[in-house]
């Protein structure tokens, strides 16, 4: 996306292989055009997330405090798992309904099987619930590329039936406490303040790593890369970014665990996503589906796959909201947990009708909407007051997405 | 005959329920040159395209490549023989940048699953300048940003990067504007020069003479003719697409 790369009118090859690294202009002028056009990326989300926290803050002075950071990371831990499940459906242009109560399912399975009579340690605990997870999302994926079903219609019949499905295993006990220490761990436990350096100073040089790497790669085979000075401040903007969340969150109990599992799967989703075949292939279908198949790729399988890591990402995010609230209920996987979800990826910017989006969308719709959860609860309003300024964000962001794909389709760029 | 057919179809026949698409047709490809086929809607031609590009079975018949007898059951197989179809609408995603689409299918991986994006932008590049499609700006823009004409260069473009050698184009021209289409038949006079055996499925007539060695006509399912560009007349098709057979052909050579 960052590679502008322009052809020689002249078709002697030799200015198309010998070129060296872009001008800094050049950047900077097709970053601002593209803007113009319409292609505003995540610039409007992020600006919406700082305008949110200082609305919050002149509201109420404990809103940008090293305790309340903190807490918004760990509230918004499930909602963004689940999203990024939900990023890779949309990708396709399909919907998946039933990952509320398919995180429920997973997160009661687990509960149910570490209590006294079964007695299974937490690894087996999780890695089976999860394979059941998993195998949901498979049974849907299967049955609506086999019958040539609408998903919204098999995953509504999901959403019915896992819920049932809760019911039936928590019975009448109401709710199931979490006893293990290590599952409660993961959404209740900070790392002491040195292993949080330790972790930002790691992923900057990973993230540095990559970035060298392939720049010198794209340097030395003459194709054309992003100016250096521009690497550079990608670079330090991240360092600073993250040492200053490490920073704030020292100050108050330090990172979460369940914090850097988030970055985890950031990473590896959108590693995923954008780097290989599997992820190209998940954007061609959401693109044009008859271009996917006509170019030989397994279509349903790749749809079947999508919705096995729908079902999945459900599947650790129920285990991490009922890890953070020590325990499962009846309630478990209701209320706007699958809402929420679908309204975080969406208000990051993926795309309903398929194609476009990206994974980080899921956790910066989750940061908006988890900062709006967290800023009202500060300024104690009602949950009928929270769903209203939820809704509207919602339709905000969707207004904005619309608006500029408008302008992009003026501009010849849709 | 000039130079023996790289692609035959013999006799293949192809029915949906009680509508018979295409009855026991012979078609053939040669190397170097662009073979027409033309006919009237429902006349058959993307019905034949379909079973060629492994879309769905052929009923009967038999398909010959390079003289051997081949089974076609997938778009895998023939892709894997050299023989690449390019579609009017169908052939690129919108949301993908012109790399991708270039390599879709048949992504370069480098590392256990990782897609060797640098590669890719060099070959595509390349294969863009030998064919002198010089109007694409960046092969990292998404496709939806092109123009009709860029598109499909980029598709056939794609078709070729492959060392195919069979080229299936249909309706190229279709949706294109003048200096597009000018830009497209340059494209294939191209591809015939470099030795490929080109399949130009068209309407248009006038675009057929200028780039066409021979035109295959067919009618409700059956061939007509198989003629030879350089001594027929565009009135002599007209009829053979409307009318039939061509009882008396002045001038008409024995292909």
């Amino acid at each position: 996306m960052n590679d502008i790369k322009e052809i020689s009118p002249t078709v002697d090859g030799a200015r198309l292989v010998g070129s060296a690294s872009q001008s800094l202009s050049g950047y900077i002028n097709s970053y601002l055009k593209r803007m113009r056009s319409g292609d505003l990326g995540s610039l409007p989300i992020i600006l919406g997330v700082i305008v949110i926290a200082l609305i919050f803050q002149i509201l109420n002075q404990n809103y940008l405090t090293p305790r309340n950071f903190v807490n918004l990371i760990v509230q918004m831990a499930g909602i963004t798992t689940i999203a990024i499940g939900v990023v890779y459906v949309l990708l396709l242009g399909e919907i998946d309904l039933s990952i509320g109560y398919v995180s429920a399912v997973a997160a009661v399975f687990m509960t149910l099987r570490m209590r006294p009579p079964d007695g299974w340690p937490w690894f087996a605990a999780i890695a089976v619930a999860l394979m059941f997870a998993a195998l949901i999302g498979i049974v849907q994926g299967m049955i609506i590329t086999r019958f040539q079903l609408p998903s919204f219609v098999v995953t509504l019949a999901g959403f019915l039936v896992w819920n049932g499905m809760v019911l039936i295993l928590i019975g009448s006990g109401g709710t199931v406490v979490i006893q293990d220490p290590i599952v409660i761990g993961l959404a209740n436990s900070f790392l002491p303040s040195i292993w949080g350096w330790a972790v930002a100073v790691a992923i900057v040089a990973l993230f540095a790593i990559g970035r060298v790497n392939r720049w010198r790669d794209r340097q030395r085979r003459g194709v054309s890369t992003t100016p250096l000075s521009i690497m550079l401040t990608q670079i330090i903007a991240l360092a600073v970014l993250i040492g200053l969340a490490v920073y704030f969150a020292n100050r108050d109990r330090g990172v979460p665990f369940v914090g850097i599992v988030l970055l985890i799967l950031l990473a590896a989703f959108t590693f995923l996503a954008e780097r290989t075949q599997f992820g190209r292939y998940v954007y061609a279908i959401g693109g044009n589906m008859e271009a996917a198949r006509r170019a030989g790729i397994s279509v349903n399988r790749i749809r079947v796959m999508v919705f096995m890591i729908s079902s999945l990402m459900a599947g650790v995010g129920g285990i991490v909201l009922a890890s953070r609230l020590r325990s499962v209920d009846t309630a478990a996987g209701g209320g706007n947990l699958l809402l929420n979800s679908i309204a975080a990826a969406v208000i990051g910017g993926t795309s309903l009708f398929g194609g476009s989006g990206k994974v980080s969308s899921a956790f910066l719709g989750a940061l908006v909407i988890a900062s709006i959860e967290n800023g009202m609860g500060l300024l104690g309003l009602s949950a009928g007051v929270k769903f209203v300024i939820t809704g509207l964000v919602l339709l905000v962001a969707v207004l904005v997405d619309s608006l500029s794909r408008r302008s992009r389709s003026r501009s010849g760029l849709a | 005959m000039a130079e023996k057919p790289l692609l035959e179809l013999k006799g293949v026949s192809k029915s949906f329920g009680a509508v018979q698409a295409l009855s026991k047709v012979d078609f053939q490809a040669i190397p170097g040159e662009v073979m027409a086929l033309v006919g009237d809607n429902g006349a058959g031609k993307s019905t034949m395209i379909k079973g060629i590009a492994g879309i769905y079975p052929f009923d009967e018949g038999e398909i010959y490549f390079d003289g051997k007898r081949v089974n076609i059951h997938s778009p895998r197989d023939i892709a894997a023989m050299g023989i690449e179809v390019v579609y009017q609408d169908l052939a690129l995603a919108d949301n993908l940048d012109v790399v991708a689409n270039m390599f879709l299918g048949r992504e370069r991986i480098r590392m256990p699953w990782r897609l060797d994006e640098t590669s890719m932008e060099q070959s595509c590049i390349e294969t863009l300048a030998s064919l002198a499609v010089t109007s694409v700006r960046s092969v990292r823009q998404t496709v939806a940003g092109l123009s009709g004409g860029q598109r499909q260069s980029i598709a056939v473009a794609k078709a070729v990067m492959w060392n195919s050698r069979v080229v299936i184009l249909d309706e190229p021209t279709a949706a294109l504007g003048v200096a597009q289409t000018r830009q497209v038949l340059e494209l294939v006079k191209t591809l015939a020069k470099q030795g490929l055996a080109v399949v130009l499925i068209s309407h248009n007539l006038h675009d057929i003479f200028e780039v066409a060695d021979r035109i295959t006509v067919l009618r409700l399912g059956e061939k007509v003719e198989e003629l030879i560009a350089a001594n027929t007349t565009q009135q002599q098709v007209v009829h053979a697409i409307t009318a039939g057979k061509l009882q008396h052909v002045p001038g008409m050579v024995e292909a």
